[in-house]
């Protein structure tokens, strides 16, 4: 299986994907600037956190119209696995891959520490090798985790199983309905403040996120090897 | 030549974290009369003139990308700078 890391001016979460992927994972993995065009040659797709355009006018609001999101919007379309993480997060939701938008954190303070999530929807194509409700460990870092939408949407998202991953126990942006990551109606395009990427070892104090990860690559080894 | 003023602003139906922020600092200084506080951007472009409708241009920008529309509320003023 081979994931492409997308790579924007400012991205700087991208080499802690791509050693979750390569490293931790055994998987292909390939960097790809943010002009290319084509990513046909890929089966999943990652966008990582940072700070692209420097978060000038919005979080995600310039990366958005960069070439390669054309190339991400045909892959979502596709049903490929597209994740986007922290600021991929924005991005997708600025590119209106995900529904909703991001504000300020509550307390205006930008927050680095691990967060406990509960898992609430397991039967996705990024959640299915973790438990139903198992409550886990992940970092976040971001100065603009406060998910919004509106109420309908909110209903949608409720009705749907499209809410992942909320906070467990304390909310540290003050999002809306607790919500910490979420898909797109068909299941594909997953949105997350959280970084699993940087949960892949127990040396780092989590190995949290590598469910994550295992779970796109069974997925896909599910619908595309043929067992004998 | 134009001169185009923009304003965007969270939504009111939006909670604004650095307003309530501000608007606690102004009461704590004693402004208690403040009752609300709101933080936007301001942005000034210098358009030229391209032969399309001024009003229909900016507001197609706003839309797209100076302003995201499931948060903010943009508004705009328009003049007509000196030429050359």
């Amino acid at each position: 299986m081979k994931f492409a890391v997308v790579v924007f001016p400012g991205s700087n979460c991208d080499v802690d994907m791509y050693h979750a992927i390569a490293d931790e994972l055994g998987e292909e993995v390939e960097y790809v600037w943010h002009e290319e065009d084509n990513l046909d040659r890929f089966d999943a797709i990652l966008l990582p956190g940072g700070f692209s355009y420097g978060d000038y006018l919005r979080s995600g609001a310039i990366a958005r119209f960069s070439k390669v999101m054309a190339a991400v919007k045909k892959a979502a379309e596709a049903g490929k696995p597209v994740l986007g993480v922290c600021n991929g997060f924005q991005i997708l939701l600025e590119a209106g891959l995900l529904p909703g938008a991001m504000r300020r954190n509550q307390g205006l303070k930008f927050i680095c520490r691990p967060v406990q999530l509960t898992v609430e929807n397991n039967e996705t194509m990024f959640t299915s090798a973790y438990e139903k409700g198992e409550v886990i460990t992940i970092p976040i870092a971001h100065g603009e985790g406060n998910y919004y939408c509106d109420e309908q949407t909110l209903e949608r998202l409720v009705e749907n199983r499209q809410i992942v991953f909320r906070y467990h126990g304390e909310n540290p942006n003050g999002s809306l309905a607790d919500i910490a990551g979420i898909v797109n109606e068909r299941g594909n395009v997953l949105g997350m403040m959280p970084h699993p990427e940087r949960a892949v070892d127990a040396l780092l104090g989590s190995a949290d996120g590598l469910k994550l990860f295992r779970s796109i690559v069974n997925y896909w080894r599910e619908t595309h090897v043929v067992t004998a | 030549m134009y001169k185009v003023k923009v304003y965007v602003t969270l939504r009111e139906s939006v909670l604004d974290p650095q307003g309530t922020a501000v608007k606690g600092a102004l009461h704590s200084l004693s402004y208690t009369e403040v009752k609300d506080v709101r933080i936007g951007k301001f942005m000034e472009l210098v358009i030229e003139e391209s032969g399309r409708d001024i009003n229909e241009l900016v507001r197609e920008m706003c839309e797209k990308l100076l302003a995201n529309p499931v948060i903010e509320d943009y508004r705009y003023e328009i003049e007509e700078a000196v030429a050359r």
